[in-house]
C-alpha cells in the first residue's frame, strides 16, 4: 500500500520503497487555475529538500515547485510538456511531475498525512 | 474551465444574445465596431500602394540566386492600409480614452507639451551618429535630466542608458555583482533576497545573473517581515531587491531598519523604482539607504507607455556602486559637452556598455519636459495627488469590496477576492465585466501574496467625476456579484467587446505567434462563415 504524504507547499509524494512520486495537490491546481506550462527536472539531477526543482505556470501565475524530500530524480513526466492540462484534470494521477530516489526517508516524517493536510487546507480558508 | 473546443468565443459575428433584441448584420460589424480581418487576409496579389517603374533590365550579379517566388507581402492600396490600421487603433484601449487602472504600471497622462518638445527641430531629427559638436544641446539635456534624477533620489550617480525597468534592474544588479567581485566576495555571496510580493522581474534578474533567490515572507500588515529578513541575512547574501512602496501599495515603514540590517550584513540594497510615482518629491531613496534604483521614466515621468513607446530605465547609484556604472556618460570639458565612451576603457570596465548609443533620447526629452513643466513643487503635488486618488478609491470601495490590508494605502489600492466568496464570480470574471463597462481592467492575481488580487492604481491623472463614474461601475458590479445569482452573467462577460471571452488557456498552451495561410484554412475562416 503506497503511502502518500503532503507538504505545506501543496506538493504530494507517493512513497513506494525508497522511491517517491511527486506532484501538486488538488488544492494547488484549483488555486493556480488552468496550467499552461510545466518544467520538470531531468533524470539524474540531485535535489535537496526545499530546493526549487520545477516550475508550473498557469493563466494566473508562475510558481516554483519545491522538493519535499532530498534525493536523485530518476524519471520525469515528459508528457506534461504537451498536455499540461493533466495537472488540472488528474493532479494526483497522470499529472505527476517526477519520481525521486530518496536519500533520507527520515525527511518524510516532517510531512503531513492526508488528514493533517486536509485540516491544513481548511485552515487556509 | 473554458473548453478549448468552444468556438462561440472569439469572433462573434456581431451577435449579442440575452438582450431584448438579437441583431445580426451582413458585414458582421456593429456600427463602428468593425469586424477587421488580418492584413494578410486582405491582400490581393499584384496590388500596390505606389506606382513603381518597371525595373531596368540589367544583368545582375546574383549568380542564379535571384528570388523567383513570392515574398509573402500582402498587396494593398494606401487607403486600405490607412483604414486597416485606423480601425485597429480604434479597438485599442488607451490612456487617452479613460481610466487605465493597471496597478504597478502607473498609466498616467502623457502631457502634450512633452510631445511638442520632443518634436522641436534639433531634437526630433537627431541621429546618434551625428558629430558631437552638432548635438551639444542634446548632451546637455541628458545631463540636465541626470541632475534631476540624482536630486529627486538623493543619489550621487546615475546610469542613463538602460532601456527600461528590467534592463535597469539588470544594470543595478550587475553593478552589485561587480562591487562584490572587487571585494573578492562574488563567489561567497550567492543569495539575493526578494519579498514574496516582489515584481516578477526581480527574482528573474537575480537568477539571470546566477544568484539564488530566497523569498522573504510578508507580515500581517503586508510589509516585509523584518525578523524573517534579519534571520535570512548572512555572509552568503549579496543583496535584497525591494520595491517601495511595495506591490501591495504600502510604504515599507521599516525601510531604514531594513537597509541598516542589509548593510550591516555586508549586502547591498536594490530598490525597484517602479512605484516611485507615490513618493517622488516627498522621499529621497538615497536617504533610506538605497544603493541603486531604476527609475521607469515611462511610468513616473509620463513618457509613453504600454505599446505607445519605448521605456527608459535610468539607474541611480550610491557612492559605493558609482564606480561600476556602465558606459557611456556625459561629461563637460570647459564649455564643451562630450560622451565618455573611450573604447579601451569601455572594454576594461566590469559592465562596459549595456546599450547602443546614449539611451532613449526621445524619452529623456519627454521626461525632462515633464519635470521642468511641473517643477519641484508640481512633482511633489503629482505624487500626493496619486496617493490621494488611490485612497479615494480605497475609501469608496471598502464597504463593497474587500481591502487586502487595513489602513491607508499609497498610490494603489489592493483588494482580495473575499467579497466574491460563494458568489461563483472570480476575479477574472469581475475584470472581464469591467470591459463591458468601458474600462481596462485593473491588475489581477498580482501580487501573489493576496488571494485573487485586484490592484487598482488610478494615478493623479483622473478628474474626480471620472473617477466617480469608474467607482460607481465597480460598486455596481460588486453589488451584482453579491446577489449570488449573477455568476452566469459574469462568466459571459465581456458581452460588448470586439471579442467575447477569449480562451486564454488555449492561447497559452498552443500559441499561434505567426500568421500562415495554413493557420486559417477556409472551412474555419470566421469571416467567410459570417458571410454564409
Amino acid at each position: 500500500m503506497a503511502d502518500v504524504k503532503y507538504s505545506e507547499e501543496h506538493e504530494w509524494i507517493r512513497v513506494e520503497g525508497d522511491t517517491g512520486t511527486i506532484g501538486i495537490t488538488q488544492y494547488a491546481q484549483e488555486q493556480l487555475g488552468d496550467v499552461v506550462f510545466v518544467d520538470v527536472p531531468a533524470a539524474g539531477r540531485k535535489v535537496a529538500k526545499g530546493e526549487s526543482v520545477a516550475v508550473v505556470e498557469s493563466v494566473k501565475a508562475a510558481s516554483d515547485i519545491y522538493a519535499p524530500v532530498s534525493g536523485e530524480v530518476i524519471e520525469s513526466n515528459a508528457a506534461l510538456a504537451d498536455t499540461p492540462g493533466d495537472v488540472n484534470a488528474e493532479p494526483m494521477g497522470k499529472g505527476w511531475f517526477f519520481r525521486i530516489r530518496m536519500s533520507d526517508k527520515g525527511e518524510l516524517a516532517g510531512l503531513m498525512d492526508e488528514a493533517a493536510y486536509t485540516a491544513f487546507v481548511k485552515s487556509l480558508g | 474551465m473554458a473548453s478549448s473546443q468552444d468556438r462561440s468565443q472569439g469572433r462573434s459575428g456581431g451577435i449579442v444574445s440575452g438582450g431584448a433584441t438579437e441583431a445580426v448584420t451582413f458585414t458582421g460589424n456593429r456600427a463602428l465596431q468593425i469586424e477587421e480581418p488580418l492584413i494578410f487576409e486582405m491582400g490581393q496579389p499584384g496590388r500596390c500602394g505606389v506606382d513603381l517603374p518597371e525595373p531596368p533590365k540589367v544583368k545582375d550579379r546574383l549568380n542564379g540566386l535571384r528570388r523567383s517566388g513570392d515574398i509573402g507581402l500582402p498587396g494593398l492600396s494606401e487607403p486600405q492600409v490607412v483604414q486597416h490600421y485606423t480601425r485597429l487603433s480604434q479597438k485599442n484601449y488607451a490612456i487617452d480614452m479613460g481610466v487605465y487602472p493597471l496597478g504597478s504600471c502607473t498609466m498616467k497622462h502623457n502631457p502634450r507639451l512633452n510631445e511638442k518638445v520632443a518634436r522641436l527641430p534639433g531634437i526630433g531629427d537627431l541621429h546618434p551618429l551625428q558629430p558631437v559638436s552638432t548635438v551639444q544641446g542634446a548632451l546637455e539635456l541628458i545631463d540636465r535630466l541626470a541632475h534631476w534624477l540624482k536630486t529627486l533620489t538623493g543619489m550621487p550617480a546615475v546610469a542613463m542608458s538602460p532601456a527600461a525597468g528590467a534592463h535597469g534592474e539588470m544594470c543595478g544588479m550587475m553593478a552589485i555583482a561587480a562591487a562584490l567581485e572587487a571585494r573578492g566576495e562574488r563567489a561567497q555571496r550567492k543569495v539575493v533576497l526578494a519579498p514574496e510580493s516582489a515584481h516578477g522581474t526581480n527574482p528573474a534578474t537575480a537568477a539571470a545573473l546566477g544568484f539564488t533567490v530566497k523569498p522573504i515572507p510578508a507580515n500581517e500588515t503586508g510589509r516585509v517581515d523584518l525578523a524573517a529578513l534579519k534571520a535570512a541575512l548572512g555572509p552568503d547574501v549579496a543583496a535584497i531587491m525591494l520595491t517601495n512602496p511595495n506591490t501591495c501599495g504600502l510604504f515599507e515603514s521599516e525601510i531604514v531598519e531594513i537597509s541598516t540590517a542589509v548593510h550591516a550584513a555586508g549586502a547591498y540594497f536594490y530598490c525597484d523604482g517602479a512605484n516611485f510615482n507615490a513618493i517622488a518629491g516627498r522621499v529621497r531613496p538615497g536617504d533610506l539607504g538605497v544603493d541603486c534604483m531604476h527609475i521607469n521614466l515611462h511610468k513616473t515621468f509620463s513618457t509613453p507607455h504600454g505599446g505607445g513607446g519605448p521605456g527608459a530605465g535610468p539607474v541611480v547609484l550610491s557612492a559605493a556602486l558609482a564606480p561600476y556604472a556602465p558606459y557611456p556618460w556625459i561629461v563637460k570639458d570647459g564649455e564643451t559637452w562630450r560622451v565618455a565612451e573611450d573604447d579601451a576603457k569601455v572594454a576594461g570596465t566590469p559592465l562596459g556598455r549595456l546599450k547602443a548609443f546614449h539611451g532613449q533620447m526621445g524619452m529623456f526629452t519627454r521626461a525632462l519636459a515633464y519635470m521642468m513643466s511641473h517643477g519641484a513643487d508640481g512633482l511633489k503635488q503629482a505624487s500626493e495627488d496619486a496617493v490621494l486618488s488611490a485612497n479615494y478609491v480605497m475609501a469608496a470601495l471598502k464597504d463593497v469590496m474587500s481591502p487586502a490590508f487595513d489602513g491607508p494605502c499609497m498610490h494603489e489600492a489592493l483588494f482580495d477576492d473575499s467579497f466574491l466568496k460563494d458568489t461563483g464570480v472570480s476575479t477574472l470574471d469581475f475584470a472581464k465585466a469591467m470591459i463591458d463597462e468601458g474600462y481596462h481592467p485593473m491588475t489581477m492575481y498580482f501580487p501573489l501574496v493576496v488571494h485573487g488580487a485586484m490592484l487598482i492604481e488610478p494615478t493623479e491623472s483622473q478628474a474626480k467625476e471620472d473617477l466617480d463614474l469608474f467607482l460607481g461601475a465597480l460598486r455596481s458590479l460588486a453589488a451584482k456579484a453579491k446577489t449570488g445569482t449573477a455568476a452566469e452573467a459574469f462568466k459571459a462577460a465581456p458581452l460588448y467587446a470586439p471579442r467575447r471571452r477569449l480562451d486564454e488557456t488555449l492561447a497559452a498552451r498552443k500559441p499561434i505567434l505567426r500568421w500562415k495561410p495554413s493557420n486559417n484554412p477556409p472551412e474555419t475562416d470566421p469571416v467567410k462563415q459570417a458571410a454564409e
